[in-house]
């Protein structure tokens, strides 16, 4: 996939036959309203980029990066034109012939080294009120959330006194006949939301399972693909490669949808080996689903005073289809009164490195999820991917609204009685 | 290329963030969904009236063709700049400034998203019916401007018939009003219906007001599958008969059938050659005994299958089916003409039988589908641009099928406009006549023809 040149793309950049139909479904059209933001516009630009129309310049560059990635258009485009792709690979030229931002200079160097990318996690904590300064010099949140960004009024989680992975043992033996389950645990749940991987770990380790956290395992590359910088793709693809082919574990679980995303979809374009094992890569929920949890669930003692939950599609599950599992998940919690929010499917707006260049769009695009978690009357909003939570705890404290924001598999974790 | 100086002139009145002469915006307002491409000169995107005024009075001293421009989502090339110059962008005025409820009317400017107005009326009880294909994207302006329609017009008519008053700027850059609020008004020429399907030649609309229904306690979907188009056609014949106007009454003929059974994989049985989606709303007891009668009715006429929506979800499942019908398309050749001809709703299945003898004679894949109803038919001419030969083959299939909705008392367009594409083929529906008093009401308001030229008329 990194080696694909914008070139490769010409078929497709020529489907797109400029209905306008992404118009409807592009979050940052949504805010600014101009076709050179909206898939379409994009499309046109590649191809005149192709046609020697127009340059690999600032503006080019400029106009490639106002996207989400978030894929709601190819999902919705009648030809099914893939504009997220043909901005990768547009973001891919543009890094080759210029080279990656400063940013990207020092996440390309700490994600191929998981040591310093580790150290900079336990210097970070050592100074946790003022975090980013120490943390991993680029890790993906590196890339996610630099400096400037973080300075601004925005609420971020702390980093971890002790990343996930470096607290438990890498093989966690179940019941013989169970399955075992690879844990993929992604940037986030390793430095910033540990919390979500204990509760991954109390949930499967109740259900029997065989769980395989391998520790040479790194960054899904997405945050770098975002960027453009296909040689840290390729690299991290080989890492996580190797991490994985040492067993061979039934699923390769994600708790992150833009790991998921990462894992399951990109991961899989470098290769054979590499298709194979990301067949493996499967949601969490849409897992628990299939291990038929949630009948577990309803069999739990009822409560008396549910709390009220709506909930919020990753635009990267949702865009795979995968609506049904999280919401049948909390509904079946006897201690979830699960409310539908109107405009779920929103995307919060935090699209990988899309916030760092374009934080006012960001914020703008978030604040339209508010009316309707205000509306829902909920009291906690719970998503599946560490990336849409820590953007919508800021939506919501930016709205002045009491909401708080929890990973469905907290809310699980909670419930569920501990394994005998 | 503008001159400098009328670049920094756009700039003062619009602020220079709203006024782009880069290559790459150029670039994006090039296009419209009928893949043409024309670069305009400059692109502004204005704020409010006063502005398109004083850009209007410019353009008209300095001889600037001025091409406004909604969601560029249009069939027939109605906003492409063909002649260089501004193409005036109207997405930034996109306020709803006012819902009614005591007198069922709504005002708006013209960049409100046709589906985000539909939500607004909804959530107070309201409804505006005109549901063009593309109104989760596109503006109200242009459907204004092309007199829009869609599957519901069988029912609750197009957009003029929703358009009560305008605030327009007039090509030489006066800001009028037309129309009104009021239910009735006869005060002078109804400039407002002028105004719309005007394609955007004799005015930029500023401000519409809009004509609201009660919204319809509920509906019913149902997808009907036939063993022929006469039996289809029958069936829409039978039921306008009994006295019943469903809202929708949408077809798809055989050849339709086929692409989405080998695109999409729906299982559609073999012996079903048409399939009529038909939906009804209004009183709970009403559209059930509705919807009754009409399955009463249409049983005899060959019906093969039928589903009725229990719920919203399975009435969203027959629409996919309807929706999938143009990406299919793209399995069969990559390139389609679009031509939506409107006959008197009897003579669809003659219709379609014609534009089948027309695929066969010049061999090129012709499929029919579209709203029955009223008998407007989306006839796709499927061709690849790239192989010799084709687009003549195209161009005389077109002319064909034109000459044959016009000798059946049709029109060569039921909503989707003239623009440029449909320019050269006017004179097949206009007589001379009609077409120079349309000319001469262009010419007494556009005296120097700087408002959209070179759309609907060849000059």
């Amino acid at each position: 996939m990194s080696s694909k040149k914008l070139k490769d793309f010409e078929e497709q950049i020529r489907q797109c036959v400029k209905c306008g139909t992404c118009q409807a479904y592009c979050p940052v059209f949504g805010e600014q309203k101009r076709e050179s933001v909206v898939a379409r516009g994009k499309i046109a630009l590649a191809q005149a980029l192709l046609d020697g129309d127009v340059e690999l310049d600032r503006r080019f560059a400029g106009d490639m990066s106002q996207c989400l990635l978030c894929g709601s258009c190819v999902d919705k485009c009648p030809n099914l034109v893939p504009a997220d792709e043909i901005v990768m690979a547009a973001r891919r030229e543009i890094t080759e012939k210029h080279g990656p931002t400063s940013f990207g200079r020092s996440l390309s160097l700490a994600l191929k080294n998981p040591s310093l990318m580790k150290w900079g996690a336990r210097g970070a904590s050592l100074f946790s009120p003022i975090l980013f300064k120490k943390v991993p010099e680029g890790s993906g949140l590196r890339l996610r959330f630099p400096a400037p960004y973080v300075t601004r009024d925005r609420i971020i989680p702390e980093i971890a006194s002790r990343p996930f992975r470096d607290r438990h043992p890498e093989f966690i033996p179940g019941e013989k006949d169970k399955p075992l389950v690879a844990f993929f645990t992604g940037c986030m749940i390793h430095f910033m939301y540990p919390q979500i991987g204990e509760s991954v770990l109390a949930i499967l380790r109740r259900m029997g399972m065989n769980i395989w956290i391998p520790s040479e395992q790194g960054c899904c590359g997405l945050p770098a693909i975002s960027a453009g910088d296909g040689a840290t793709v390729e690299e991290l693809a080989d890492r996580n490669l190797a991490a994985f082919e040492k067993r061979e574990p039934d699923v390769i679980l994600t708790a992150c949808a833009s790991c998921h995303a990462g894992m399951s979809r990109h991961f899989a374009e470098f290769g054979e080996r590499q298709k194979e094992l990301a067949k493996k890569v499967t949601d969490i929920h849409v897992f628990l689903e299939r291990e038929g949890l949630i009948e577990e669930l309803k069999n739990l003692p009822a409560k008396t005073d549910p709390v009220r939950v709506a909930y919020h599609d990753p635009c990267h599950l949702r865009t795979q289809g995968i609506t049904k599992e999280p919401r049948a998940l909390l509904r079946a919690l006897p201690g979830v009164d699960y409310i539908e929010m109107e405009g779920a499917d929103r995307c919060c707006g935090l699209g990988g490195t899309f916030s760092v260049y374009h934080y006012e769009t960001s914020k703008k695009i978030g604040a339209r999820k508010a009316p309707g978690i205000e509306a829902s009357g909920a009291e906690l909003v719970a998503t599946a991917c560490p990336g849409c939570m820590m953007q919508l705890q800021d939506i919501i404290n930016q709205a002045g609204l009491p909401q708080k924001v929890v990973h469905i598999l907290d809310l699980i974790a909670k419930e569920l009685p501990e394994h005998s | 290329m503008l001159q400098p100086r009328i670049v920094e002139i756009l700039k003062d009145i619009v602020g220079k963030e709203n006024v782009s002469t880069d290559k790459s915006d150029l670039i994006c307002y090039s296009y419209d969904a009928t893949q043409q491409k024309f670069l305009p000169d400059a692109v502004v995107h204005p704020g409010n009236a006063q502005e398109i005024s004083l850009i209007l009075k410019m353009a008209n001293s300095e001889g600037i063709p001025v091409f406004p421009r909604g969601a560029g989502s249009g069939f027939s090339g109605g906003s492409l700049p063909v002649r260089g110059g501004i193409s005036l962008v109207t997405t930034r005025m996109d306020r709803i400034l006012r819902i009614d409820e005591d007198n069922l009317v709504a005002e708006v400017e013209p960049g409100v998203v046709t589906e985000q107005f539909q939500q607004a009326v909804e959530k107070v009880g309201l409804f505006y019916p005109p549901d063009p294909a593309s109104l989760k994207f596109s503006t109200l302006g242009g459907n204004v401007a092309e007199c829009a329609g869609g599957p519901r017009c069988v029912k609750y008519g197009v957009t003029k018939d929703y358009i009560l008053g305008l605030e327009v700027v007039t090509p030489k850059g006066d800001i009028i009003r037309t129309g009104g609020e009021t239910m009735k008004g006869v005060v002078g020429y109804d400039l407002t219906k002028l105004m719309c399907g005007s394609e955007g030649t004799l005015g930029v609309i500023t401000k519409i007001i809009i004509k609201l229904l009660p919204k319809p306690e509920a509906k019913k979907t149902m997808l009907v599958l036939f063993n022929s188009i006469d039996g289809a056609a029958q069936g829409v014949s039978a039921i306008t008969r009994a006295k019943i106007i469903p809202t929708t009454l949408e077809f798809m003929d055989s050849s339709t059938l086929e692409c989405v059974r080998q695109a999409t994989g729906l299982k559609i049985p073999e012996a079903a050659k048409a399939v009529l989606i038909i939906e009804v709303d209004g009183d709970r007891d009403l559209i059930e005994r509705q919807s009754e009668r009409i399955l009463e009715i249409i049983q005899p006429l060959g019906v093969v299958e039928t589903q009725v929506a229990r719920t919203p979800a399975e009435s969203e499942d027959i629409w996919k089916v309807r929706r999938s019908v143009s990406p299919s398309l793209r399995k069969v050749n990559p390139d389609k003409f679009n031509e939506d001809i409107c006959v008197p709703r009897s003579r669809v299945p003659d219709m379609i039988r014609a534009v089948e003898k027309i695929g066969q004679r010049h061999q090129i894949p012709i499929v029919s589908f579209g709203h029955a109803g009223d008998g407007n038919i989306h006839v796709n001419i499927l061709i690849d641009r790239s192989a010799p030969g084709e687009m003549e083959k195209a161009d005389h299939a077109i002319k064909e099928v034109f000459a044959e909705a016009l000798s059946m008392g049709g029109t060569m367009s039921g909503e989707h406009g003239v623009g440029n594409t449909k320019a050269p083929y006017i004179s097949m529906e206009l007589d001379p006549a009609a077409t120079e008093y349309m000319k001469a009401v262009k010419r007494a308001l556009d005296p120097k023809n700087i408002l959209n030229p070179g759309k609907i008329f060849l000059e």
